[in-house]
Formats: structure tokens, C-alpha cells, sequence
């Protein structure tokens, strides 16, 4: 299987502090990457190096054999980006967003795009209704429909489950477990959500204080380790992480 | 009552306003603005109570023009501001659009937004007070031209700060107009000015344009020259203006307030 995304030794340095640390992965295609970390342990800093949003201080980012910093808006046009901390505008129909982000992504069918969209992700209901008006598992499910608006070979998923109840969980998590197997999708996923991360990813990095500190597949991880579930792992490495 | 709740309350705002050079600056700001603003005015007119005989028909005339340049800058900052209060700034720039695509973007919807204000003021001006500012015929429209360049220039200005500071910067934007105002002789002639404000408003495209506009409504006389001088200075800020809001954008990704600005 054919690697999407190299991540070659890469950091970025704030004023004085070092937030990323020298990183290196790699994600192939059809591939869903867990990252896991506790807050500000470097996986947002991380996520925006991959997205073009932020200039790595020492290292690369190489996307389908392209360098990101060299072929920033090229690459975009593949790639997409979900995260609760963004949102669509408020005073849109939900509609109206998709119309935008597919003109914007430069989609040819748009319309054709939306209604498969609302479809797939059960959007017709509230697909006139204005954004803001939406609940959160609705909000949630225009995002994910945004970030799928150009078919992306690659996609970002930032706590794509925070805050959901258990059912618009699951049937987010089936969604984006589904399409990454139709479309041939490489993902990195990053989540606080174990049981998601076990359910959806093949591999997991484990990150702190801006460095991998171990990886593997899930099952791997939790016997290497001696631990029930992901969890324990995660609070584990952390601990001792932390405490060193 | 409970004096300790409302304590908290205000030391809730005062830590505010204490850590924010910004909103210091902006308590200070409107007040001197506008003394100085109608200092000037009010000294004009009790220097040359006589310049206009058409005293309502000039300073309306200049209020629509002026109001031409506000609108025009802050719609296009206003386009920005949006999609950082909305949360969707980063959206935005995880899309595959060039800088040069988001000037332009910008650029045509704060046109459209700034006609849809000015189209109804220049309307109910003839019918309420029988003045018609189209009397300034063709030359009016260079000096909407000209203020409109102005106008995105100075938004161009305000959205690399916001594109680099993010919303702190945000009481800069609604104010930076108000700041050239008095600089920009919208009611009276440069003269008015002291020397030393004179020399910083020559550097200014307002100057020429107000004058121009002064000009052909009390001495019916259309004088090229300054228009020409606007139009110099104009694309000189231009440049600065485009120049700027690139730089700004890639110091914003060295310094991640991409990620962050609706925060």
C-alpha cells in the first residue's frame, strides 16, 4: 500500500518553547492514523503543519509525493479538515455553506455533491434551516458533509465525536469507517475517544510534550503494555511520561 | 446588595480593560478624535464664515463622499471580522484560495455592500434638502474612485493586523478612519491644519480629493491635478497595502494565529 502522508522530522518552535519535537510518520492510503495526547501535548500544532496552516520550523510535510510548504494550494484541493473548534457560518442555510465551501473547492457538480452528501449524512431534513439554529449532532454532521464537500483523498479529523450523544456518535463513526473504505481515504484522527480510536484506527500515536512516545497498532499497544484497554495505556505512558 | 459581588463585577471588567493596551487606547481615542475633528471645524468656520455660499450643499457633499470612504473600508473589514466571530477563519484557509483570491473576493462584495448604503443616502439628500451630490458630474466619478481605493487600501491595512493579531485587533479597524478624519480636510481646506499636520496630510490621497470636490462645488472649476496627485498616492498605499497583507499572512503561519484567531 502506497504512503499519502511522510512526516519527516518535524517541529515548530513557539517564541522559546519547543511544541513539536522532531516528529516523523507516515500514513498510507486507506489508512485511519489515531493521535492521541493529553491537551496541548502537540497534536493540534501538528495537524495545522500537515493542513498548511502553520510554517514547520525544522522538517516536511509530504502529501502524495509533494512537499506542503511548496504545493500548499494544490494539495488543499485533496485534502479536508473537521474539528469542533471551527464552524461553519451561522446566518447560512446549511445549503448555502455547502454551496460556498463546493465553490471554493472548485466542485464541478455542487448540487449533485450536496444531495449525495445529504443523503449519506441524513442532512435533508435541516438542509434549508440557517446553521446556527442546528443542534450540535446536526452541526456536526454539516461539518463532516463541508469537509467531504471535495471528495478529499485526505482527511483531518479533530475530536470529530466531542460532544455527541452516544447514537450521532456511532453513526458518525460508521460514516467515516465506511467512507474511508469506499473512497480509499487516508485519515489521521485525532480523538480523547479510546473505544473510537480502537474501533476506527490501525495505528496509533501516542504523543506528550510535543514527541511521539510510542505507537502501534491498538491491540499491540494494550498487550506490549500489559493493560486492559487503550486507556490505561494512555494513562500510563502519560504518567510516566510526565513524571521523567 | 452585596458590595463583594459588586466588586467582582467590576474587577471583572477592569482586568479586562488593565490587560489590554488596545482598549486603553480606545478609551483615550474617541474622545481626542473628536475634539480635534470639530476643533478644526468649528475654527474653520469662525475664520471664513463666508467661504460657502452653499454651506449645507458643501458639507453634504463631503458627508457622502466621506461616508463612501468609511463604508468601502469597513465593509471589506467587515468580511474579515465576520469569519472570525462566526468561527470560520481557519475554514477558510484550509480552502485552496490565494491570497490574491481572497483580496479580490473581498475587494467586489465590499463594492456591492458599500453601493447598497451609499445608492439610498445619495437618494433622500435631493428630496429632503434639494441638493443633488451628481452635480459634481463626471469628475464624481473619479472621486468615487478614488476613495474606494482608499478605502480598501486602509481595509487592507486593517485586515493584515487582524490577519496577524486576530480579534485585539479588531477596535483598530472601526477606528482608523476616525484617526484621518481631521487629517483628511473632509469640511475645510488643508490650510486650517497646523504646519506640522499640514506636512502629514499632503501625504494623504483625502486631502486632494476633498479639495477637488470643494473645489468644483463652490468655484465650479474642475482641477485634474488633484486627482491626479490621489490617484499617485492611492496606488503607492495600494501596493503597500497588498505588500502588507501577504507579509502578514506569512507571518500568521509562522506564528500559528490561523489556528487560533476565533479564540
Amino acid at each position: 500500500m502506497q504512503k499519502s502522508i511522510i512526516v519527516e522530522n518535524l517541529s515548530k518552535n513557539y517564541f522559546n518553547k519547543e511544541a513539536v519535537k522532531e516528529i516523523s510518520f507516515t500514513i498510507k492510503e486507506n489508512e485511519i492514523l489515531g493521535l492521541l495526547g493529553p491537551n496541548g501535548c502537540g497534536k493540534t500544532t501538528t495537524i495545522a503543519m500537515m493542513l498548511g496552516l502553520l510554517e514547520p520550523t525544522k522538517g516536511k510535510v509530504i502529501i502524495h509525493g509533494q512537499d506542503i510548504e511548496k504545493n500548499r494550494i494544490s494539495l488543499l484541493h485533496k485534502m479536508n479538515f473537521i474539528s469542533p473548534y471551527i464552524e461553519l457560518p451561522k446566518k447560512l442555510t446549511v445549503r448555502e455553506n455547502l454551496i460556498v465551501y463546493g465553490k471554493l473547492y472548485g466542485v464541478k457538480l455542487i448540487s449533485e455533491r450536496i444531495k449525495y452528501l445529504s443523503e449519506k449524512l441524513r442532512l435533508n431534513e435541516f438542509i434549508n434551516t440557517k446553521t446556527g439554529e442546528l443542534s450540535s449532532g446536526q452541526k456536526n454532521r454539516v461539518s463532516l458533509a463541508k469537509a467531504l464537500i471535495n471528495e478529499p483523498s485526505i482527511l483531518f479529523l479533530d475530536e470529530p465525536t466531542a460532544s455527541l450523544d452516544p447514537e450521532t456518535g456511532d453513526f458518525v463513526r460508521s460514516f467515516i469507517e465506511k467512507i474511508s473504505k469506499e473512497k480509499n481515504m487516508s485519515i489521521l484522527l485525532a480523538s480523547h475517544n479510546m473505544n473510537e480510536v480502537k474501533r476506527l484506527c490501525k495505528n496509533v500515536l501516542m504523543m506528550n510534550n510535543g514527541v511521539i512516545i510510542d505507537q502501534g497498532t491498538p491491540d499491540n499497544l494494550i498487550k506490549k503494555h500489559g493493560k486492559r484497554n487503550l486507556e490505561e495505556v494512555f494513562l500510563k505512558l502519560n504518567r510516566n511520561n510526565n513524571e521523567s | 446588595m452585596s458590595l463583594n459581588r459588586i466588586y467582582g463585577l467590576f474587577l471583572r471588567h477592569f482586568f479586562l480593560i488593565k490587560g489590554s493596551f488596545p482598549r486603553i487606547l480606545d478609551l483615550i481615542y474617541w474622545p481626542t478624535i473628536q475634539i480635534i475633528l470639530w476643533g478644526f471645524i468649528s475654527k474653520f468656520f469662525t475664520i471664513y464664515s463666508d467661504y460657502y455660499n452653499n454651506t449645507v450643499g458643501v458639507i453634504l457633499t463631503c458627508a457622502i463622499l466621506y461616508d463612501f470612504l468609511f463604508r468601502s473600508s469597513i465593509s471589506f473589514n467587515m468580511l474579515f471580522l465576520e469569519e472570525i466571530w462566526s468561527r470560520n477563519f481557519t475554514n477558510l484557509f484550509i480552502a485552496p484560495m490565494r491570497i490574491s483570491e481572497i483580496i479580490t473576493a473581498l475587494v467586489g462584495t465590499a463594492l456591492i455592500r458599500t453601493l447598497i448604503g451609499l445608492v439610498p443616502a445619495i437618494l433622500i439628500t435631493s428630496p429632503l434638502f434639494g441638493i443633488s451630490i451628481l452635480n459634481l458630474g463626471i469628475p464624481l466619478f473619479f472621486l468615487f474612485l478614488s476613495l474606494y481605493i482608499f478605502g480598501i487600501t486602509l481595509g487592507l491595512f486593517v485586515s493584515s493586523g487582524l490577519l496577524r493579531y486576530g480579534p485585539a485587533f479588531e477596535n483598530i479597524a472601526w477606528s482608523s478612519l476616525f484617526l484621518l478624519a481631521p487629517l483628511g480636510c473632509i469640511y475645510y481646506p488643508i490650510e486650517i491644519l497646523p504646519d506640522l499636520f499640514q506636512d502629514i496630510a499632503k501625504g494623504l490621497p483625502l486631502v486632494y480629493i476633498f479639495e477637488e470636490a470643494r473645489s468644483i462645488l463652490v468655484n465650479q472649476v474642475v482641477n485634474y491635478s488633484n486627482l491626479r496627485d490621489a490617484f499617485i498616492l492611492n496606488a503607492i498605499y495600494l501596493l503597500i497595502g497588498i505588500s502588507l497583507f501577504y507579509y502578514s499572512f506569512s507571518q500568521a503561519r509562522k506564528k500559528g494565529s490561523l489556528i487560533n484567531i476565533g479564540e
